[in-house]
C-alpha cells in the first residue's frame, strides 16, 4: 500500500495527534528508563550527578525528539530513508579514517558537546532503509534472489565498516536487526537457513584462523569467548567481569539486598557496572522479583510494539515497528543473556537503563518513529 | 522472542533461587576479610614481681599517600617537628608510590612522647599524618637477663619450619615470638591467642568499615623465681670478665641469679640489630652471646673433689681418718701426676685435702673407688644431666665413665684417666648451674633441682619436695666441714674470701681448671705463672659454695674463664654473692674480715649497678592503645 492511498483524512492533524499518541508505550518506556536513573543512582553510590543526572538530562532530549518526530507524518520519514541510510553511512566511513580511538576501539566522532557513535545512528537508518525497501518492493519479489542480495549489501556494508572499528557487538546488533526486518518482510526461510549454515561455517573458520597473520578477531574478541566458555580458567583477568556480575546477580536472591545495599557494585568488585552489567545490581539489589519486573516491562514494550505493527496496515509502518522491536529485543536478549553467562561479553547496553548518551538518543528517536508510524496510520 | 524471554527468566530463577545461596557466600568471600588482632604478650617479670620484659607503647607516624595529596610536601612540614633526614623523606615518597594509595607507610617509629603530641596538635596542617600506637616487646633490665630470658623478634621461615598447623597469628607482619630463652620455652604461654575483626573492603582492599571484633586473649604473665636485684648486682659484680654464677635457694632449688658476662642488651635484637652491633657481638672473644652458665661445659677442676670424696666414702672406701702421704706427685704407669703444691702436703686426712686441695689424697683414693662409682655419685649431685628448664642452649656436660668412654672414644678407660677425672680434669665437664646444683646438695642432703618459673598467670608452680639423695649423713658433714675449712681455716684454700659475720658463715670448694696441656718443655723449664700467659691459655677459676654454714640457705658457683686460681678470683665473688643473697641489699661492710673492710668499700661504691630498680612499674603492656 502506498502512501497515496491513505485516506488522509482519517488521519489525526495538530495538536490532536498527541491524543492519538501510543501512550501505553511511551508510559513503559518512561518507566524502564526510571528503573535506569534508580539504579545508576545507586551504582553511582547515591550520588545524582555523576551518572543518573546526566541520563536523565539525554532522556529529556530524547523525550522531545520521540514527541516531535512523532508528530511529523510517517511518509515524510519513509522519503527520508535513503537520506538517512547514506548520511549515517559516510559517517561510519570518517569515524573510520578520524574517529576517535576509545576502550582500544574507533567508535565516535568528537563534536564538541557529544560523542556521536555513528553506529549508533545506523542502526535506526537501517531499519528505515529496509522498511522502506520492502515498501517499495512489489511483494511478490520479495524472495527472487536478486531482490535479496539488495538488502543484504544494505546491511553488510555498514556491519563491515562497525566489525572492523572494531566493534562486535553492535555489528552483531546491525546484523540482527536487519535480517529482523528481513525476516518480517517475509523473504523465505530459505535463506536464513543458508545464512545459519555460512554463520557455523564462518564460526569454524573464525576459529581455524585464530593464532594465524590473518585471523578475523582482535586478540581480547577472542579471549572474551574464551572467557564465556570457561570463565573460572583465569578468574583474575579476562573471566573476572563475568564471575563478578554472576556473583552479583545470583546473590541477590528472592528479593535482593535492598536499594543501595549490592556488595558487589557499591564495593567495585563489578566492572562496568553504570553500563553493561547495570542489570546486575539491580538483580542483586533488588532480587528475583525486581529483575524480573523489568524484564516484563521489556516485554510488554515489545509486546505494544508487535501489537501497534500488527494494527498498521501500512507496510513501511508495520516494517519499521517491527524492525525498532526486534532491535531493542536483541540489545536486551545479549545484554542479559551476557551478564547471566549464556553468552559471551560483546559489550552490548541495557536498552534505556545502562548510561549512555548515543544509545539512548537512538532508541528514543527510534521510538519516535514508531509512535510516527501508531498516529499517522491509516484507518 | 517469547521464548527468548522465558529462558532469561528462567535462567534469573535458576541462578537467584536455586543458587542463591552459593552466589551469596561467594560475595561475602569478595567483601568480607579477617584481619587478626595480635595479642599482648604476656609480661615476665621477678620473684617479685619487678618487671624483666614487658611491652612499651611503641609511637610510630605513618602517613596515607591519598589523604596527604603531596606527600613530599607534607614531611617537610613533618620535619620541622620531629627529626626527619631528607633519606628519610625520600624513602618513604619512593614507598608510598609504589603502594596503594590507601595504604599507609610507616614515616617514623619509636616516637617520643613529646613528639608525638606535636604531631597531634599539627595534625589540621599535616593530612594523610596519623600518629599510631603498638605495642613491642621491651627490657628494662637491658642486659641483665639477655641470656635467661633471651629476647623476640619478628617470625622467620625458619619458626615456622616444621610446624604443621602453625597458630594464624604467625602470619601477621612483623608478629614476634620468642627467639631465645624463657622467651621461647615459654612462647605457648607469653603468646596468648589472636582476636579478630571482620572488615569489609572494596574490590582494591580498602577497608570500609569494621563489621565485628573480638579481641584476642592476652598472653600469661610469667614470673620467674629469679630477683632483679641480685641478678642486676651479679651481673655487675662479674664485671667484663668472660664469666658465669648462679645463685640457688639451698631449700628448694628458685634459682635467684643466673648470670652470664659479657652480656648484651635484648632490645637490640628487638629493634633488628644492626650488622655491625651483632659483628661486634660474635667476634668478642668474651662471647657475650652464650649463655655461659648453662651452655658453658668447663672441666670442674677441684671443686670436684667433693663429688670423689663422697663416692669414697660412701663406698667405704675411706673413714674421716683415712690417711695418705702426699709427696707432690705420683707416678703410675710411667707418668707423673703432680699435686698442685710441687712438695706435696705431707701427710694429709679428709679434711686437710679439701681444706688444701691436695691432689694426691684424691688420685689414691680414686684409684681404689673406680670411675663408675664416681661417675655414679656425680650423676647424684646432677652433674652429667640436663635439668629441664626453660632456657636454650642447656648442656649435659659429661660424667664419663668406663662404658662411656668405649661409646665415645671406642677405647677402655685408663686408670690415668681415673686419676685425671678424680681432680675433675680429662673428660669431666660441668656447667655453672651444674656445680650449683652440686653445691646445693651437699648443703641440704637432698635431690634439690633447678626451679625457674615461679608463676604462671598468678599461680604458683608448686615446689615438688626434693627426695632425699640416701647419702649418708656423717658423709655429708664430713664433707661440709671440709668445706668450712676450706674458707675458714687458717690453711684453707680460700681464706681470705671468709665471711665474718657468725650467721652467714660460707663454706665452700676452689677449684681451678687447666685448659691446657702443660708441655715436657714447660715442664723441665718450670711451669710458667698464670699471669704471663696469653688469656686464652690461662686456668679457669671456679668456686662452689654455701651458706650460712649451719643452716644452708643459698648456694652459689662462679666460674671465670681463663681467670686464673679459683681461690682468689671466683671465690670472693661467691662471698659478695652469696652476702647479697643472704642480706637483701648491699653486702654489709661489717660481714667481711675487719682488714678486708675498707678495700671492699671501695669496690663496692665502684661496682657499675643499674639505677635504681624499678618496683612493679605497672604493667605498661595493659593499657589501653590511644591516639
Amino acid at each position: 500500500m502506498s502512501f497515496l492511498e491513505y485516506r488522509l483524512k482519517t488521519v489525526p492533524v495538530g495538536f490532536r495527534k498527541i491524543l492519538h499518541l501510543n501512550w501505553a508505550l511511551i508510559l513503559l518506556i518512561a518507566a524502564v528508563s526510571s528503573v535506569g536513573f534508580l539504579m545508576l543512582y545507586s551504582v553511582a553510590g547515591g550520588k545524582m550527578g555523576l551518572w543518573a543526572e546526566p541520563q536523565m538530562k539525554r532522556f529529556g532530549i530524547g523525550m522531545f525528539l520521540l514527541f516531535g518526530i512523532g508528530l511529523v507524518p510517517i511518509w515524510f520519514w519513509r522519503n527520508m530513508a535513503g537520506l538517512f541510510y547514506l548520511v549515517s553511512f559516510i559517517l561510519l566511513l570518517i569515524v573510520e579514517f578520524f574517529g576517535t580511538v576509545g576502550m582500544g576501539a574507533q567508535r565516535w566522532i568528537d563534536l564538541g558537546f557529544m560523542r556521536l557513535q555513528p553506529s549508533e545512528l545506523m542502526k535506526v537508518a537501517l531499519v528505515v532503509m529496509l522498511a522502506a525497501y520492502y515498501d517499495w518492493l512489489d511483494i511478490k519479489l520479495t524472495s527472487r534472489p536478486l531482490y535479496v542480495l539488495i538488502p543484504v549489501l544494505m546491511i553488510i556494508a555498514p556491519t563491515f565498516l562497525v566489525f572492523i572499528q572494531p566493534n562486535l557487538g553492535t555489528s552483531l546488533m546491525l546484523l540482527m536487526g536487519g535480517a529482523a526486518v528481513m525476516f518480517c518482510a517475509g523473504v523465505s526461510l530459505w535463506y536464513f537457513g543458508g545464512v545459519a549454515l555460512l554463520g557455523i561455517g564462518a564460526i569454524t573458520a573464525v576459529f581455524a584462523a585464530r593464532g594465524t597473520p590473518w585471523q578475523f578477531l582482535k586478540d581480547y574478541q577472542y579471549r572474551r569467548i574464551d572467557t564465556f566458555l570457561d570463565p573460572t580458567a583465569d578468574p583474575l583477568g579476562a573471566g573476572y567481569n563475568i564471575i563478578q556480575a554472576k556473583i552479583a546477580l545470583g546473590s541477590g536472591g528472592w528479593s535482593g539486598k535492598g536499594f543501595m545495599q549490592g556488595t558487589q557494585s557499591r564495593l567495585n568488585f563489578l566492572p562496568e557496572k553504570h553500563t553493561d552489567f547495570i542489570f546486575t545490581t539491580l538483580a542483586e539489589e533488588f532480587g528475583f522479583i525486581g529483575a524480573f519486573s523489568l524484564l516484563a516491562l521489556y516485554a510488554l514494550v515489545i509486546f505494544f510494539c508487535i501489537f501497534s505493527a500488527m494494527q498498521n496496515k501500512d507496510r513501511f509502518s508495520s516494517l519499521l515497528i517491527l524492525g525498532v522491536a526486534g532491535n531493542f529485543f536483541f540489545y536486551l536478549a545479549v545484554n542479559l543473556s551476557m551478564v547471566m553467562g549464556l553468552a559471551p561479553v560483546v559489550g552490548v547496553p541495557l536498552p534505556l537503563v545502562s548510561y549512555g548518551g548515543s544509545a539512548m538518543l537512538v532508541l528514543l528517536v527510534a521510538f519516535g518513529l514508531v509512535q510516527s508510524a501508531h498516529v499517522h496510520r491509516p484507518r | 522472542m517469547a521464548a527468548m524471554v522465558a529462558v532469561l527468566g528462567a535462567r534469573m530463577r535458576y541462578m537467584q533461587v536455586d543458587q542463591a545461596d552459593q552466589f551469596r557466600l561467594l560475595a561475602e568471600e569478595n567483601r568480607i576479610n579477617i584481619r587478626l588482632i595480635p595479642p599482648s604478650r604476656g609480661l615476665i617479670e621477678d620473684r617479685n614481681g619487678k618487671l624483666i620484659a614487658g611491652n612499651e607503647q611503641n609511637y610510630r607516624v605513618v602517613i596515607t599517600r591519598e589523604d596527604a595529596g603531596d606527600v613530599a610536601l607534607v614531611l617537610q612540614r613533618l620535619s620541622k617537628l620531629i627529626p626527619l633526614s631528607p633519606e628519610d623523606i625520600a624513602r618513604t615518597v619512593k614507598e608510598t608510590d609504589r603502594t596503594s594509595p590507601f595504604v599507609p607507610i610507616i614515616v617514623s617509629d619509636r616516637l617520643s612522647w613529646d613528639d608525638l603530641s606535636k604531631i597531634a596538635l599539627n595534625a589540621p596542617t599535616l593530612p594523610g599524618v596519623s600518629p599510631e600506637v603498638g605495642l613491642s616487646r621491651q627490657y628494662p633490665t637491658q642486659q641483665d637477663f639477655a641470656h635467661v630470658v633471651g629476647y623476640v623478634g619478628p617470625v622467620s621461615e625458619k619458626d615456622l619450619e616444621g610446624v604443621t598447623d602453625p597458630d594464624p597469628v604467625l602470619q601477621i607482619p612483623k608478629f614476634q615470638i620468642g627467639k631465645i630463652g624463657v622467651e621461647r620455652w615459654m612462647e605457648d604461654t607469653l603468646r596468648g591467642s589472636a582476636g579478630n575483626k571482620r572488615i569489609e573492603v572494596n574490590s582494591v582492599g580498602r577497608v570500609m568499615r569494621e563489621l565485628e571484633r573480638k579481641d584476642g586473649i592476652p598472653g600469661a604473665d610469667i614470673r620467674l623465681t629469679l630477683d632483679v636485684d641480685v641478678q642486676n648486682y651479679v651481673q655487675a659484680r662479674l664485671g667484663n670478665e668472660s664469666a658465669a654464677a648462679v645463685v640457688m635457694d639451698v631449700t628448694n632449688g628458685d634459682l635467684l641469679a643466673i648470670a652470664s658476662s659479657p652480656g648484651f642488651d635484648p632490645n637490640l635484637f628487638v629493634r633488628g640489630i644492626s650488622q655491625k652491633d651483632y659483628t661486634a657481638l660474635t667476634e668478642n672473644d668474651h662471647r657475650p652471646l652464650a649463655n655461659k652458665a648453662v651452655q658453658g661445659a668447663y672441666p670442674p677442676g677441684s671443686t670436684f673433689k667433693l663429688v670423689t670424696a663422697l663416692a669414697a666414702l660412701e663406698a667405704g672406701m675411706i673413714t674421716l681418718d683415712t690417711k695418705v702421704r702426699c709427696p707432690g706427685y705420683i707416678e703410675f704407669g710411667g707418668t707423673k701426676f703432680h699435686c698442685w703444691k710441687r712438695g706435696g702436703h705431707g701427710t694429709v686426712n679428709l679434711e686437710r685435702s679439701l681444706q688444701e686441695s691436695c691432689d694426691v689424697f684424691y688420685y689414691e683414693i680414686a684409684q681404689k673407688v673406680g670411675i663408675d662409682k664416681i661417675a655414679e655419685m656425680g650423676r647424684l649431685l646432677g652433674m652429667g644431666q640436663r635439668h629441664d628448664l626453660p632456657m636454650s642452649a642447656i648442656s649435659e656436660g659429661v660424667m664419663p665413665n668406663k662404658a662411656w668412654k668405649q661409646e665415645s672414644y671406642q677405647t677402655d678407660w685408663r686408670i690415668g684417666d681415673t686419676i685425671n677425672a678424680s681432680i675433675g680434669q680429662g673428660y669431666v665437664l660441668t656447667t655453672p648451674l651444674q656445680l650449683a646444683v652440686m653445691a646445693a646438695r651437699v648443703a641440704s642432703g637432698r635431690a634439690i633441682a633447678p626451679r625457674l618459673i615461679h608463676s604462671v598467670d598468678g599461680e604458683t608452680v608448686p615446689i615438688v619436695e626434693a627426695p632425699n639423695l640416701g647419702i649418708g649423713g656423717s658423709s655429708l658433714r664430713a664433707i661440709r666441714a671440709g668445706m668450712f675449712a676450706v674458707v675458714n681455716s687458717e690453711r684453707g684454700t680460700a681464706k681470705s674470701a671468709r665471711i665474718a659475720a657468725p650467721s652467714m658463715e660460707m663454706a665452700g670448694k676452689t677449684g681451678t681448671s687447666q685448659v691446657r696441656n702443660i708441655s715436657a718443655s714447660e715442664r723441665a723449664g718450670g711451669v710458667v705463672a698464670n699471669a704471663d700467659l696469653p688469656w686464652k691459655r690461662r686456668d679457669h677459676a671456679l668456686f662452689v659454695a654455701f651458706a650460712p654454714y649451719e643452716a644452708p640457705k643459698y648456694a652459689v658457683s662462679v666460674v671465670v674463664e681463663h681467670g686464673g686460681g679459683g681461690s682468689a678470683v671466683a671465690a670472693p665473688i661467691a662471698r659478695d654473692m652469696l652476702l647479697r643473697a643472704m642480706s637483701g641489699g648491699m653486702p654489709p661492710l661489717d660481714a667481711y674480715p675487719t682488714a678486708q673492710r675498707s678495700r671492699i668499700e671501695t669496690e663496692q661504691n665502684e661496682l657499675k649497678l643499674r639505677l635504681s630498680t624499678s618496683t612493679g612499674a605497672g604493667k605498661p603492656g595493659t593499657q589501653g592503645a590511644t591516639g
